[in-house]
């Protein structure tokens, strides 16, 4: 490695961490301010609120009906993670294994919907959605949120794929297995980790998207992300505290998710979704 | 392959195989089936939607945008605060970024780094409007060491939306920047440092060209990220003046208006103005090199 001990040198490295650390700390507070006025009794113009209570939380369990949304947010969000999975995997597996004519344009068709931000292909999309009596239902919040989660698990899962050896495959059909036991038998032990990351990294998008959700979700079809909207639109209607707690509760169901991912995956990689893909393309 | 075809003896399933379309290949036709009715469709329907306005000629929608400041000034609204956005996110991202290549363990850093990402856009602004409110903490630290005398007003105006952007957009772009600078082989930069160049000829001459085609793509993916902000835009900003974005604007028109026809032309006229900047940003990249990031013998 390389040492730089020039003091103009030293001074900037310290510049750039003290930069990390503005931001971290900012960051942090942000979320501890949002943590401690959802445990408050009462917190106005001081430091830290008068007192602590709990009772925040059940009230705005109650008044948000936060059960009904949560047990929507979860439909919605393992209805996706399973049918991106069966979409994604599958698609991955043909574009991993074969060269066919049209796989570039196969695969920047795959590319645009994580590319374009949701809320300029949702309004079109939400438009659609609702003229085939789809909108502001149950399915047409899976369809929409599918969009991007289906190419997001195909990017994911193709260089999985790629690096299983074609031989082992081979020998399997040599031994008379189907496709069927193929899949079963061979693939998907091997692809498991891969999989689990993709779906997990999945359920964690789509917990947390708003756009998509928001535009296509009727009364009885918000995710949690989309009553937390409402909720803070409308604020002075319900106390701040309340619509913390929800905001807590919020911060918990995606967060849980986003731990067990990262035993699995890189946090880069949530980001950088489609690395396999070079520079150039 | 050529000769393939010419070849008799092979059936159409055969030639077919030849050319990779077997039974394996078909398995991709689900998703792609998928993507063409829940995203092409969609968006090929908008584009003829918005030429069919409720009323007037086939551009109508496109004149009364831009011949309405209320509707065309949103452009400018969403690209002053999305280009400086972007432009600070790198700007620090980069420099974090090879400091952070540096360390053996990132992890920590990046798992915090990777929380307001996760967390989305609705979290970030709830939890800002404590924060940066005149009661909260940014105010009173700043107050306790005597920066400002009165508390600094920080939300409902532009500055509340650029926090937001800068607190989702800089993990981001910092990740994704990370994922190439990463990518570059130490050896080049050890072999510079070998001839003596100090460290900021090692980052103009090796790693700046090396990097430029990454830094174009992470600069198009955080813009683009940056000037589709919606929730922000409205629970921590005026979105009736100064922080009124095209996001806006299209939502509008679509569920306050029900003018469906306007709200696809606005978001075509999004879809439009992205797609200039990152064009345009991709061609400022085409001139400068393009290249393997790893080392060798060349």
């Amino acid at each position: 490695m390389i040492r730089d001990t020039t003091i103009g040198a030293k001074l900037w490295i310290t510049a750039i961490w003290v930069v990390v650390a503005f931001f971290v700390i900012n960051l942090m507070a942000m979320i501890a301010t949002v943590i401690l006025s959802s445990f408050a009794t009462r917190w106005l113009g001081t430091w830290l609120p008068a007192g602590f209570t709990t009772r925040w939380y059940f009230t705005a369990w109650a008044e948000f009906q936060l059960y009904d949304i949560l047990i929507v947010t979860f439909q919605i969000a393992f209805t996706v993670v399973a049918l991106s999975g069966l979409l994604g995997v599958t698609a991955a597996y043909a574009l991993a294994r074969r060269d066919f004519p049209g796989k570039k344009l196969v695969m920047l068709l795959f590319l645009l919907p994580l590319l374009v931000p949701p809320i300029t292909f949702g309004i079109p999309l939400a438009t659609v959605l609702y003229q085939a009596g789809l909108g502001g239902t149950f399915w047409g919040v899976v369809l929409a949120n599918l969009v991007p989660t289906v190419p997001f698990v195909i990017l994911v899962m193709i260089p999985f794929i790629e690096q299983i050896d074609p031989k082992i495959e081979a020998a399997a059909r040599v031994f008379g297995a189907n496709t069927f036991q193929l899949f079963l038998h061979v693939l998907l032990p091997m692809l498991i980790p891969g999989i689990l990351a993709a779906l997990l990294l999945v359920l964690v998008r789509t917990v947390g998207m708003f756009e998509l959700t928001f535009l296509t979700a009727g009364p009885t079809s918000q995710t949690l992300v989309v009553a937390l909207y409402y909720s803070v639109f409308a604020s002075g209607v319900r106390a701040v505290q309340s619509i913390d707690a929800m905001a807590v509760i919020y911060m918990i169901t995606t967060l849980v998710w986003l731990l067990i991912a990262l035993r699995f995956v890189n946090p880069t990689q949530i980001v950088a979704r489609a690395k396999q893909q070079p520079a150039s393309a | 392959m050529q000769r393939a075809d010419h070849t008799p003896a092979l059936s159409l399933r055969q030639r077919l195989a030849l050319r990779g379309i077997d039974g394996v290949t078909l398995l991709v036709l689900p998703a792609v089936l998928f993507v063409l009715a829940i995203f092409v469709y969609p968006f090929a329907y908008g584009l003829l939607l918005s030429f069919e306005p409720k009323q007037g000629g086939i551009f109508a929608n496109y004149t009364r945008f831009f011949s309405d400041p209320f509707l065309y000034d949103t452009i400018a609204t969403t690209l002053w605060l999305a280009v400086p956005v972007t432009i600070i996110s790198l700007a620090f991202a980069l420099p974090v970024a090879f400091r952070v290549r540096l360390m053996t363990r990132q992890r920590l850093l990046t798992t915090i780094l990777v929380l307001p990402v996760t967390l989305g856009t609705v979290l970030v602004a709830e939890g800002l409007l404590n924060f940066l409110g005149p009661q909260g903490w940014f105010s009173r630290t700043l107050m306790l060491f005597g920066i400002i005398d009165s508390p600094v007003k920080l939300t409902n105006n532009y500055w509340g939306v650029f926090a937001s952007l800068i607190i989702t957009g800089f993990p981001f772009t910092f990740l994704l920047t990370l994922s190439y600078v990463t990518g570059i082989d130490p050896a080049l930069e050890q072999a510079a440092a070998t001839h003596g160049a100090r460290a900021w000829q090692r980052f103009r001459h090796v790693f700046l060209p090396l990097l430029v085609p990454g830094l174009a793509i992470a600069f198009c993916l955080s813009f683009v990220q940056a000037f589709a902000v919606f929730p922000s835009a409205i629970l921590l900003g005026a979105p009736a003046g100064p922080t009124r974005v095209i996001s806006i604007a299209a939502y509008q028109a679509a569920f306050e208006q029900y003018d469906y026809s306007m709200a696809s032309a606005i978001a075509m006229i999004m879809a439009a103005v992205q797609l200039v900047i990152v064009v345009a940003v991709l061609m400022l990249r085409n001139l400068f090199y393009r290249g393997t990031t790893a080392g060798g013998k060349g």
